[in-house]
């Protein structure tokens, strides 16, 4: 008997070990991208190149003219400003969230309030099937298909610029906004529909004033998870942006953002040089974004968890 | 407001809703027949199983679907068992107001957050140069590289941390399917909580866990911003012989074909097939996991 409970005893331990791997994952994550970019910091070779405040404040690159922000870290002067690529960071993320936040609440919106039951079953694996497609063939969707009929459509001067590549990287995150507040609104209790019926409101008025809002918290961590998706998405914004650091705020530009810096570059660096611990770092601030709009996501599930159980009570 | 307006104000925010999901499934859709029109005619069996040729304007690409399978078995083999253990663990094991397991979950989360390319870094800092670098120093010849660059091995491991969530998510998910009653049952049979958990709760489990497999290596099939530092290549004469080779992908072999290629009118049918085997094995996955899970689903509806 004693040493059937010592067996289990280690099988409990062993399992308990195990599932310490994820947080180590984590972890070791920061840690590692983290050590890549400390010499960033600590080592004088690499400081004499470039340091933080040559990399977020204007720099004058050649006398008489005026300051400006420039990404280019080949050449003789190598230059590491972070402006332009959080410029077009900034500016793909926008305009993929402003499509694909709006899209994807609605078609949630439709499929759990509006859509027939039938239709409902078809509907929520077949946009989800969307989330499956590697990124890689959206890219090359957004590349050699989308580019030419936005370019046809707006007369763009650059092919690939902002809009392709927001437009792009939105068909990834439709998804995650659809899924996510989908199953928000489904988690909102039947009493409050019934409630609502009840006092004479119809159906659209009970879909947007009473569900809805009470799946608020959960809709807002579904359009902040496509958010923190959008910004570290890689590969379709390396292959339909243009590529091209510039800090401009047309949409008509050609973009260069912070991950498809990194993917575009690192094949092509020193290993411990400059420009390897300046990719790192970018890493560190891309890890760092998309871990506090996780946080962010998490709270305000919590939240939306308690109103609905709370309510329901 | 008057009760005409009223519905008809209704009528037209129900109908945008409606539109809304008509074109994302309308993206779905051109995508799919644009790939497919553009592929169709040039998959062929010699295309599947020839090696490319003529600087890729011509052949095959049987070497990047070898390359491709053989990473994502090697990732599998590596995920699958850590990620059930985990969910083991959380869904059988940890106490319920575990702060452990509270700690677990916030990890998975973040996680299943972080972007494809810091794994990327990840793998090239941990993996390529801490282990592999380690292994150098520790068996090779001085100066000679071994193990310290990029690998079959290392881009699997490193897709292995990436699709941990995707397992135990679907694990807990099945976990969670399976009626406590059959666990009351066998616990009250005399058999031990590791007994029961082996011969009871995960063979009924097992077509989740399944799921959550399948769903992973579709996942990983297709992710190739974490493999672009960590093994891929371009073009090999030899298939990889060893964990420690380099190896072709059909992921990545569709973004150089799209962005580098010298010559994009004579590379564009081969580039259009490509993606249409890429596309057609990651949503073959996809769908056989789905009809799977919903198929639990409606079981486990059905048993409580």
């Amino acid at each position: 008997m004693r040493r059937r409970q010592l067996r289990e005893r280690t099988i409990e331990a062993a399992i308990t070990l195990v599932a310490l791997t994820g947080i180590a994952a984590v972890v070791l994550i920061f840690v590692f991208v983290a050590k890549e970019a400390i010499p960033l910091f600590t080592d004088p070779e690499v400081r004499e190149e470039v340091d933080l405040a040559r990399m977020f404040l204007p720099q004058v690159y050649r006398e008489g003219r005026p300051p400006g922000f420039l990404w280019q870290p080949v050449g003789s002067v190598p230059k590491y400003s972070m402006i332009p690529l959080l410029v077009g960071t900034l500016k793909v993320t926008a305009v993929a969230m402003l499509v694909a936040a709006p899209l994807g609440v609605a078609a949630a919106v439709f499929t759990s309030e509006f859509a027939p039951r039938r239709l409902k079953e078809i509907l929520k694996p077949t946009i989800e099937l969307l989330a499956g497609i590697p990124s890689v063939v959206l890219g090359f969707f957004a590349l050699m298909v989308m580019a030419s009929w936005l370019q046809a459509a707006f007369g763009f001067t650059f092919r690939l610029n902002a809009v392709v590549a927001g437009l792009g990287l939105a068909l990834t995150v439709v998804p995650v906004v659809f899924t996510v507040s989908e199953d928000a609104l489904a988690a909102v209790p039947r009493s409050y529909r019934e409630a609502s019926l009840a006092l004479g409101a119809t159906r659209w008025e009970t879909a947007f004033k009473v569900v809805l809002p009470a799946a608020a918290p959960g809709v807002l961590a579904a359009v902040v998870l496509g958010f923190g998706r959008s910004i570290g998405e890689t590969m379709i914004v390396l292959m339909a942006s243009g590529n091209a650091a510039i800090t401009s705020w047309s949409l008509g530009d050609s973009v260069r953002t912070l991950p498809a810096t990194i993917a575009a570059e690192m094949g092509e660096v020193v290993f411990g040089g400059a420009h390897y611990s300046v990719l790192f770092f970018l890493g560190v601030v891309l890890f760092a974004f998309t871990f506090v709009l996780n946080a962010l996501a998490a709270a305000f599930v919590r939240r939306f968890v308690r109103k609905v159980t709370g309510a329901a009570a | 407001m008057s009760v005409s307006r009223r519905k008809i104000l209704g009528t037209g925010l129900a109908s945008l809703t409606g539109a809304a999901a008509l074109l994302v499934v309308g993206m779905l859709a051109v995508i799919l027949f644009d790939v497919v029109r553009g592929g169709i005619g040039r998959v062929s069996w010699e295309f599947l199983t020839a090696a490319p040729e003529d600087g890729m304007t011509a052949g095959g690409i049987f070497p990047a679907i070898y390359g491709t399978a053989i990473l994502t078995l090697v990732m599998t083999v590596a995920v699958m068992p850590v990620g059930v253990l985990t969910a083991i663990y959380l869904h059988e094991y940890a106490p319920k107001a575990s702060r452990l397991a509270a700690a677990v979950r916030s990890a998975v989360t973040n996680l299943a957050g972080v972007p494809s390319i810091v794994f990327g870094l990840f793998g090239l800092g941990f993996f390529i140069q801490f282990v592999g670098g380690g292994l150098d120093r520790a068996f090779s010849p001085p100066g000679e590289l071994r193990y310290g660059q990029p690998a079959l091995l290392w881009a699997a491991l490193t897709l292995a941390v990436l699709t941990l969530p995707v397992v135990i998510v679907s694990t807990e998910e099945a976990l969670r399917a399976v009626p406590r009653d059959l666990r009351d049952a066998s616990l009250a049979l005399g058999a031990t909580k590791s007994q029961t958990l082996a011969r009871v709760v995960l063979p009924g489990a097992l077509p989740g866990i399944l799921t959550g497999a399948i769903l992973a290596v579709a996942r990983g099939a297709g992710e190739v911003a974490p493999i672009l530092f960590t093994g891929v290549a371009y073009f090999l004469p030899d298939l990889p012989g060893s964990p420690f080779s380099q190896f072709m992908h059909l992921g990545y072999h569709t973004y150089v074909l799209a962005t580098q290629s010298p010559d994009v009118e004579a590379t564009r049918p081969l580039l259009y097939a490509t993606v249409l085997v890429l596309l057609a094995l990651t949503f073959a996955l996809n769908l056989v996991a789905i009809a799977i899970r919903t198929r639990t689903r409606r079981r486990a509806a059905a048993g409580h």
